[in-house]
Formats: C-alpha cells, structure tokens, sequence
C-alpha cells in the first residue's frame, strides 16, 4: 500500500477517465461541461502515457504526452469557437438544439 | 518511501475529488476552477514521476491557456445554466453503469499488471540520455530528432487550429463607419474637387 507502483497510476487514471465518461451522461445538454469531460478523459491518457513512460524507464510516452497536449489544446480552441459561434445564432447551447441538418 | 506515498495519495485524492466536482457543479465557473485545481494536482503527481518538464507543461498550457480559454467562454455567453440542468437526472443511471462496467473492466486490466520480460529490450529512448541530463535535456533530445517530423505536424495543427478559431469567430459587421488609411492616401484632389467659373446672378 505504502509502495507507490504502476498499479497505482493506472488504477486512478481509470478512475478520472471514468469520471469523464460519467460527466457526459450527467451533463447531456451542456456543451462546455462536456468538453471539460473530454479534457479530463485526455488528462487520464496522460498519466497513463508518464506512468508507462516513468517505470519502463522510456521517454517516448513523455514525447507522446507533448503531442496530445497539442491536440487537447487545438481540439479546446476549436470546440469553444464553434461554440460561440452557434450561441451567437441560435441563443442557447442546448446539445438537443443542434439539428438544423436534419432533413 | 513514505513521503512519497503520502504525496501521491494526497495528489491522487485531491484530482479525484475535483473531477467528480467538474462533472456535478452546478455553476460551470466552479467547474472550470476545480478543473484549474485538477491540473495542478496531476502536475504534481508528474513530478512524483519525475517528469518535471510534462508538469511544467502541464501547468502553462492546460491552466495558463486552455482553462483560462474555458472560463473565458463560460463568462462572456449568457447562458441560464439551470434550464440546461433539467431533466439531467433521467441519465444518471444507463451513465452510472456504464461507468461501473468501465472501472470495473479498467481496473482489472491494469490492477494486475505486470510487463513482459523482453519490455525493456523494445523501449525508444532511455529516460536519460545522458550522464547528468535533465528531464527537459533528455526530452530534447529525443524530441527534437527522433520525432522532429511529428513536431512540426504539431504546430502544423496548432496553426490550422488558430487559423479556424479565428475565422468561425470573425464577423463583418455591416454599417460600421472606420478609417480606410489606404483609401484617404490614395484620394486625389482631381478626383473630388471640381472647379467651376460661375458666372454672377445665375448660381450652379
């Protein structure tokens, strides 16, 4: 228990993975809570990506964790732009709401 | 050894905590701010890990850009954020089961762990390159020659990212009066001003 392994790291990156996952289904309508949830998923990702990296003693997964930052950071920018953008015309944010493509 | 457990148990329960807090506040800017707070927290589990330069990282880019970018959001829309709560609860349970499957399956996958005997054989890159490098020496060093193509794929990225933030978001206004420097600079005075001999008592 005192011994800090790689179990460890795994088993909470599973857990905020998880918690991501769940955060999707709590906030079904609102668009922002769930990109945070995409955000907490990625982090998830990263602690197993340095987790690996630190006990194989490999420094490929911290490279890795650099590039998937990159694109948290691109996919966050993204995301909001198309955000303000659809607030801008429909007034709300409301997931349900985006349909205007449906025939 | 204990010091390091107590500092991973303290940093793993702290990211948990703020995570369930992202994910249940009722204000988004409480949500954002736990999230400011779980990325601290993992920062600090990765210098645990002893990688300092991911955690430095880590810090400027996801608090310093991505979460300021998200309060920055959440603050400028006038959202009512109860309308969007309503009926949310109906989803709780299909979501509870899932992620119980999931934890379960994660954590069977990972509980028991263990790596191949020829792993270390395969690994890329040593965690030191070389004798007395730092964390940020050794990732540079990798990074910058093993994995320089994906480098610029990845600023290639950022680039498009920023290129398409700005253009969703830019606006013409229509019937916005502003100064068009090009325009008054290449005004003639033949072009605007007309002479005109008026003879007396007859006007123009």
């Amino acid at each position: 228990m005192l011994e800090i392994g790689l179990s460890h790291y795994l088993t909470l990156a599973g857990l905020l993975f998880t918690i991501g996952v769940f955060g999707m289904f709590l906030n079904r309508k609102n668009v922002i809570v769930i990109l945070m949830s995409v955000e907490l998923m990625l982090l998830a990702v990263n602690i197993n990506f340095v987790a690996f990296s630190a006990y194989l003693n490999d420094l490929v997964g911290q490279v890795f964790t650099m590039f998937i930052l990159t694109v948290a950071a691109a996919e966050a920018a993204i995301g909001l732009a198309i955000l303000v953008v659809f607030f801008r015309n429909k007034g709300s944010i409301a997931v349900e709401e985006i349909s205007s493509m449906k025939g | 050894m204990i010091i390091q457990a107590l500092a991973f148990y303290l940093f793993a329960g702290i990211l948990v905590v703020s995570a369930l807090m992202v994910i249940s506040a009722r204000n988004p800017v409480h949500s954002v701010l736990f999230l400011i707070l779980g990325f601290f927290n993992s920062a600090g589990l990765f210098i645990l890990l002893g990688a300092e330069f991911v955690a430095m990282i880590m810090v400027i880019v996801y608090v310093g850009a991505v979460a300021v970018l998200f309060l920055f959001v959440v603050m400028m829309l006038d959202i009512s954020f109860a309308d969007l709560r309503k009926g949310a609860m109906q989803y709780v349970p299909v979501g509870l089961a899932i992620g119980a499957v999931l934890l379960t399956e994660l954590v069977m996958a990972y509980g028991v762990w263990a790596f191949a005997p020829d792993a270390l054989a395969n690994r890329g890159a040593p965690l030191i390159r070389f004798e007395g490098a730092t964390n940020a020496e050794s990732l540079g060093q990798v990074l910058y020659t093993d994995y320089v193509l994906a480098f610029q794929l990845a600023g290639l990225i950022l680039f498009v990212a920023m290129v398409g933030a700005i253009v969703l978001t830019l606006r013409t206004r229509p019937g916005v009066r502003r100064q068009n420097v090009g325009e008054q600079h290449a005004r003639k005075r033949e072009d605007v001003l007309e002479i005109r001999k008026v003879t007396p008592g007859t006007g123009v």
